[in-house]
C-alpha cells in the first residue's frame, strides 16, 4: 500500500467537509442532539428513583458508546458515498489506486469525523450531565475499540452492499445500526431477550461491549475474558467486510457496473 | 501533503529517462481482446497496437465496442479474453503499475463539481503519485488557461471548461497512453481547434499513445495518423484516415463510415 493515494483519499473528504457545513454539522450536532435528549431522561428517571438508582452511567453512558458505533459505521460509508454522489467511480478506478488503499482512506476519514463526534459527547455528557467516563480511564478503551472494529466492518458492508446493488440502495443503508440494536442490549441485559434473540446477540460483538460495561458500573472488574469473544468477532468481521467488498468490486468489473455505475445500475 | 523542494526539471528528465527504457514496447497493445455478457459479445477478440507519439482513431457506430474496449483498457472492466498491455505492462497481473502509465478524459466522466479545479488536481495528483506536485500543478494551470479558475467548483464550469480540466487531470502523470473519449464533444468549433492543437502538441512532444473516439469524421482526419473502425465488436478497417476513403471508394471518411456503418465490409473487401 502507498501513502500518497491514501493522503489522496483523506485530502478529497477534507476539502468535502471545510467546503460546506452541510457535511460539517452531522459529525456534532445529531450525537450532541442525543445526549441533550439522553441526558434529560435520565435526570428525570434519577429524580423518580429517589437515588435507589444512578440511570446516568448505564442509560447515558450506553447512548454515548452507541452512537460512536454510529458515527462509524456511518463515517465509511458516507465516505464512500460521497463518490457514489458525484459518480467518480470511473474516475477513481480507472487509476493506480487499490482496492486496500481506497478502503484504508475511507477508515481513516471515519476515524477523524467520529472522534469529533466522541470529544463532542464526551465533553457534553461530562460537563452537563456529570457522566463520570472519563474516570473509567484505560478500561473505556477495549469497548471502544471493539465498537470501532465493528462499527469499520459494517460500513465496509454498507460500502459494498451499494456498490453492487446501486446508488438507491443508501436506503438500506442506514437503517442498518437500528436493525441490529434491537440484538446487542444496548440499554437491557440480554438475558431480557427471548433465547433465540440471545443466540444472534452472540454473533454481534456489541452485545459483549454493552453487557461489559453494564459489568463494570455494577463496580466489577475489567470483564476481561468476556470481551475477548466480541474482540475476536469484531476483527473476523473487518476481514469479512473486506473480503466481501473486494469480491463485490471484481464482480463489478467483470459484469461492468462499475463502469456505469448510475442510479439504474441495480442487477 | 506538502512536497519536497520542487524541481520539475529533475523530474522530467527523470520520466524521459524511464520512457526511454520502456521505448521498445508500444503504449499500448491489446491482443485478442474479448468481452462477453451471457449470449452478447461486445468485443470479439480485437487485436491493435497504438505507438508512441501516435494518434489512433477508435470508429464505430453506437454499440460498436469503443466504449467497452476502452473501458477495459483503463482496468474498469474486466476482459472475457485477451491481453492488454500499457508501456508493455500486462494490466491483468500489474493493474495499479500498468495504470500509473496511462490516463483518460471523457465526456460522461466529469470530475466531481463538488471540488475546485485546484482541488480536484490535487486530488487526483495524489492518486496517481506525481512528484513535485506543487510545481505540476502550477504548470498545468497556466498550460490549460485555468489559472483564474482555480478556485472555481468544477460543476459550476462550462462545458469548454470542464473538459480542459479534464485534459488537465489527464495529462498530471504524463501518461504514455492517453484515452480520449469524444473529449471535443461539447465544444464549439474554436475551443475544440485548440483542444486539437493540444493534443496533437502532447502527443509529438511527450512521446505519448493516444486513442481517441469520436464521431467527428473532420476532427479525425485533422488528428489521427490512423484509425481503427470498429463494427459488432469487430475491427473492419485500419489505416490512414486520409486514404481509407479512396481505397475503398468513397468520397469521404464519413461517407465510409456511414457505409461501412449500414452495411460491414465483406470478407474479401476488408482483406483489400
Amino acid at each position: 500500500m502507498k501513502l500518497r493515494p491514501i493522503a489522496g483519499i483523506l485530502l478529497r473528504q477534507f476539502y468535502l467537509i471545510r467546503g460546506s457545513p452541510v457535511r460539517a454539522l452531522p459529525m456534532f450536532a445529531w450525537v450532541a442532539i442525543d445526549i441533550v435528549v439522553w441526558g434529560f431522561i435520565t435526570r428525570y428517571l434519577n429524580t423518580m428513583s429517589a437515588g435507589r438508582f444512578n440511570y446516568i452511567p448505564s442509560l447515558l453512558g450506553a447512548v454515548l458508546l452507541w452512537d460512536f458505533f454510529t458515527r462509524i459505521m456511518q463515517g465509511v460509508s458516507t465516505a464512500f458515498l460521497e463518490d457514489v454522489w458525484s459518480r467518480n467511480f470511473l474516475n477513481l478506478f480507472a487509476t493506480p489506486l487499490t482496492t486496500p488503499e481506497y478502503i484504508t482512506g475511507l477508515v481513516i476519514t471515519s476515524i477523524g469525523t467520529s472522534a469529533i463526534g466522541l470529544a463532542v459527547m464526551l465533553v457534553l455528557a461530562t460537563a452537563v450531565f456529570g457522566l463520570s467516563f472519563f474516570s473509567l480511564g484505560a478500561m473505556l478503551l477495549p469497548f471502544l475499540l471493539v465498537l470501532f472494529c465493528f462499527g469499520i466492518a459494517l460500513g465496509i458492508l454498507a460500502s459494498a452492499l451499494v456498490l453492487r446493488l446501486g446508488p438507491a440502495s443508501e436506503w438500506l443503508v442506514w437503517p442498518l445500526p437500528a436493525l441490529i440494536s434491537p440484538f446487542v442490549g444496548v440499554f437491557y441485559p440480554l438475558a431480557t431477550l427471548p433465547h433465540w434473540m440471545q443466540l444472534i446477540a452472540r454473533g454481534l460483538p456489541p452485545a459483549y461491549v454493552f453487557q461489559g460495561m453494564r459489568s463494570i458500573l455494577a463496580g466489577h472488574p475489567l470483564p476481561a475474558a468476556a470481551l475477548l469473544p466480541g474482540a475476536a468477532l469484531a476483527l473476523l468481521d473487518v476481514a469479512l467486510a473486506g473480503y466481501f467488498f473486494v469480491r463485490v468490486f471484481r464482480y463489478a468489473l467483470r459484469t461492468g457496473l462499475l463502469a456505469r455505475y448510475s442510479a439504474e445500475s441495480v442487477s | 501533503m506538502h512536497d519536497r523542494t520542487p524541481d520539475p526539471a529533475a523530474a522530467q528528465s527523470a520520466a524521459i529517462t524511464a520512457r526511454r527504457d520502456d521505448a521498445a514496447h508500444p503504449a499500448l497493445s491489446v491482443a485478442q481482446l474479448r468481452k462477453t455478457y451471457a449470449a452478447l459479445t461486445a468485443v470479439d477478440g480485437i487485436s491493435f497496437e497504438v505507438r508512441r507519439g501516435e494518434v489512433v482513431g477508435l470508429l464505430g457506430p453506437n454499440g460498436a465496442g469503443k466504449t467497452t474496449t476502452i473501458n477495459m483498457i483503463l482496468g474498469v472492466l474486466s476482459p472475457s479474453a485477451g491481453d492488454i498491455r500499457i508501456a508493455g505492462i500486462d494490466l491483468a497481473e500489474q493493474r495499479s503499475r500498468a495504470l500509473a502509465q496511462a490516463n483518460f478524459a471523457a465526456v460522461y466522466a466529469a470530475l466531481p463539481g463538488n471540488l475546485t479545479v485546484e482541488q480536484n488536481l490535487r486530488f487526483f495528483a495524489l492518486i496517481y503519485g506525481i512528484p513535485h506536485l506543487a510545481a505540476r500543478l502550477e504548470a498545468l494551470l497556466r498550460q490549460f488557461d485555468l489559472d483564474t479558475l482555480r478556485n472555481t467548483k468544477c460543476g459550476v464550469l462550462s462545458s469548454g471548461e470542464q473538459t480542459r480540466v479534464a485534459l488537465a487531470k489527464a495529462v498530471l502523470n504524463r501518461p504514455q497512453l492517453l484515452l480520449l473519449d469524444e473529449p471535443t464533444a461539447s465544444l464549439d468549433p474554436s475551443a475544440a481547434q485548440t483542444i486539437r492543437e493540444r493534443i496533437r502538441r502532447l502527443a509529438a512532444d511527450d512521446d505519448c499513445g493516444i486513442l481517441w473516439t469520436s464521431h467527428n469524421m473532420y476532427e479525425v482526419e485533422a488528428v489521427c495518423d490512423r484509425v481503427l473502425f470498429l463494427s459488432r465488436g469487430r475491427i473492419l478497417l485500419e489505416g490512414d484516415p486520409r486514404r481509407l476513403p479512396a481505397e475503398h471508394g468513397a468520397e469521404t471518411l464519413e461517407a465510409l463510415f456511414i457505409r461501412l456503418a449500414r452495411e460491414p465490409l465483406s470478407a474479401e473487401e476488408r482483406t483489400r
